[in-house]
């Protein structure tokens, strides 16, 4: 196991195609790092680029003690679950995990009890024989974490690898995924879109937009501050309203708003939409003329099954503050 | 789902294959069968007599030492064809599919040479390795290598396989790209993570994954071999020095329409339609389940 430096990462394919735009991050030996971010927006290519799979235009990056920019994928002592798995699909699982194994020359009783052993965490053992066609998408997934695990590498590297599962076998996913990690204790780097797997899997997260680090930080500090206007209007189900005040932007979460008189109003909405989720009832409208302003509040089940006016209130505790040029937090 | 268009007439649908179907009988079925026919009789040189001998004319042929050393030489000949033409095409096909900066260029030049006749083909490389002309020539007598392919039958041997796999190269070239570009490119990815150096990512990932078309080209290429290339050898070697390049599609032609042998070239015709046929059920039957991963 190592700790993961990016010093200042850079990439561009040509002078003007950039997509890193300088990332500077420093992963503990054993933290599962959650790199999240809108498609497109290079989060998969810097996790390449950490693998080896992509060049390093400017900037370091360091796994343990080592600068690994010029290093092959092979010498970088990782190991890398992709989106759609990359089985071999001419091997048998047996033969998927032993393949690296084999290539580093270790002998046939070590690959047996290593990969019976991987093929017991992930419960495998009844389809070491099988080819990948023959698995379901949760087996094939499996077997693509136990190619990871069997190497014992010093990093892992999840390139989306529950984004082609069903919405039920990636919950449950989550959770092998997360028991997995207090098991092994293994670095790991997950990219993600999805800010579910985000907020569930990570110790910290990364937020990327357009190549760049938005915000670093555990999850629920991430949330409960988010440091520029795309990581508030990311984060959340549905994101932070922002709504022009006094020349900044006024930042507030859905769930810290609440229906009140009309004469302890603060914010008065115009609603037009209402979606009822059982637990609670997300309404959506406008503030005052401005169509443009929407404002989406998440209230208590029964709180409101009409359309018109409606008054809310809010703590000043829940309040943030964003300046409109650059989007960034202001802190009173 | 399954679509099926339904006819309410019945003979529509035979009004509308009938165009291939007469096609095929007229021009496959009718020769075949006249080739059976001739197989099983004698005719004299002249044409003037023809008399029924059943299967004297096989016996005949099996009894005939050029026409086992003809069946020789054919073995010899389409292996060398199908071994070079699939491995240097995949050669090229490897490193085609590693190309970025210019790739389409590159790709349509090595498709060319399949537009070019067999025959065009066979007299190109029979002037280049011309014994008192050819370029290729002068460059071995330059190293020492006495080049003359009109009396060397391993020479002879060597030209038309040169010949036939530079026609036949553009054609496996297309497979194998097509074949590479569908192979996932995570998979070698993760094979290189893997630990995988270049050449072991492709034996042990690429290759496999590609066999079913390897297995397909493999019985192309000996039916390229044992048929198409009479261009080739007619325009060059025309089956000489002695025997050294005699296949048997080449014996067929030389034996009816040189020796005037009817009968025993028909019966020559019969046993390739065999192989054909038994190459043809090859593929078909195995090409489904034996190569599939």
């Amino acid at each position: 196991m190592a700790a993961v430096s990016l010093r200042d990462v850079h990439k561009s394919y040509t002078p003007e195609l950039k997509v890193i735009h300088g990332v500077s991050m420093e992963i503990e030996d054993g933290e599962f790092i959650v790199i999240l971010g809108p498609s497109g927006c290079g989060k998969s290519t810097l996790l390449r680029m950490v693998a080896g799979l992509e060049t390093i235009s400017a900037g370091e990056i360091a796994i343990g003690e080592r600068v690994v920019n010029d290093l092959e994928p092979k010498d970088r002592d990782i190991a890398m679950v992709f989106q759609n798995y990359a089985l071999y699909p001419h091997m048998s699982v047996y033969d998927n995990m032993a393949y690296g194994l084999r290539i580093r020359g270790l002998s046939r009783e070590e690959i047996s009890v290593r990969v019976k052993k991987a093929a017991d965490i992930l419960e495998l053992g009844d389809f070491l024989k099988r080819k990948p066609r023959a698995l379901s998408g949760g087996q094939r997934q499996r077997v693509a974490m136990g190619r990871a695990i069997v190497r014992e590498p010093q990093v892992f590297l999840f390139d989306e690898p529950l984004s082609n599962l069903d919405a039920k076998l990636r919950v449950q996913m989550r959770g092998e995924l997360q028991a997995l990690h207090r098991r092994l204790g293994t670095t790991s780097l997950f990219v993600t879109h999805d800010q579910v797997e985000a907020m569930t899997l990570a110790q910290r997260m990364i937020v990327i937009n357009a190549g760049r680090a938005e915000q670093i930080g555990a999850p629920l500090e991430v949330y409960a501050k988010p440091a520029t206007t795309f990581v508030a209007g990311f984060l959340g189900s549905p994101p932070m309203n922002l709504i022009p005040r006094e020349g900044k932007l006024l930042g507030i979460r859905p769930e810290h708003l609440e229906p009140c008189a009309a004469s302890d109003a603060l914010l008065t909405i115009d609603v037009d939409l209402i979606e009822p989720l059982g637990a609670d009832t997300v309404v959506y409208g406008h503030v005052g003329d401005s169509e443009s302003v929407r404002v989406a509040a998440r209230l208590p089940a029964h709180a409101l099954t009409r359309e018109g006016k409606l008054a809310l209130r809010y703590d000043a505790a829940n309040v943030h503050w964003y300046d409109p040029q650059s989007g960034r937090r202001i802190d009173t | 789902m399954e679509k099926r268009v339904v006819f309410r007439s019945a003979w529509l649908p035979y009004l509308l294959v009938a165009p291939q179907l007469a096609i095929t009988v007229v021009f496959f079925f009718w020769p075949a069968a006249q080739a059976v026919w001739y197989s099983f009789q004698l005719q004299d040189a002249f044409g003037l007599k023809t008399q029924f001998v059943g299967l004297q004319n096989f016996a005949h042929l099996f009894r005939d030492h050029n026409y086992l050393e003809s069946f020789k030489v054919t073995a010899m000949f389409s292996a060398l064809v199908a071994f070079f033409g699939i491995a240097i095409s995949l050669l090229l096909a490897t490193m085609a599919d590693r190309v970025l900066r210019g790739a389409m260029a590159y790709k349509t030049l090595l498709i060319w040479p399949y537009a070019v006749a067999p025959a065009i083909a066979g007299v190109l490389w029979a002037f280049l390795f011309a014994p008192s002309i050819g370029i290729v020539t002068y460059v071995l007598k330059g190293w020492g290598v006495d080049w003359n392919w009109i009396i060397n039958g391993d020479q002879a041997m060597l030209l038309v396989v040169i010949a036939s796999v530079w026609k036949e190269i553009s054609y496996n070239f297309l497979f194998f790209l097509a074949g590479l570009q569908s192979i996932p490119k995570s998979l070698i990815e993760a094979a290189a993570i893997d630990g995988a150096g270049p050449a072991r990512r492709f034996w042990t990932i690429a290759f496999p994954l590609l066999s079913p078309t390897t297995f397909f080209l493999l019985v192309v290429n000996i039916v390229y071999a044992f048929f198409d290339t009479f261009g080739v050898i007619d325009a060059t070697t025309q089956g000489g020095p002695g025997q050294a390049t005699n296949i048997l599609v080449y014996k067929v032609y030389h034996d009816g329409v040189k020796a005037a042998d009817l009968g025993g070239s028909s019966a020559q015709s019969v046993i390739l339609m065999f192989i054909v046929i038994a190459l043809t059920v090859v593929q078909f039957r195995f090409i489904e389940r034996k190569v599939q991963y």
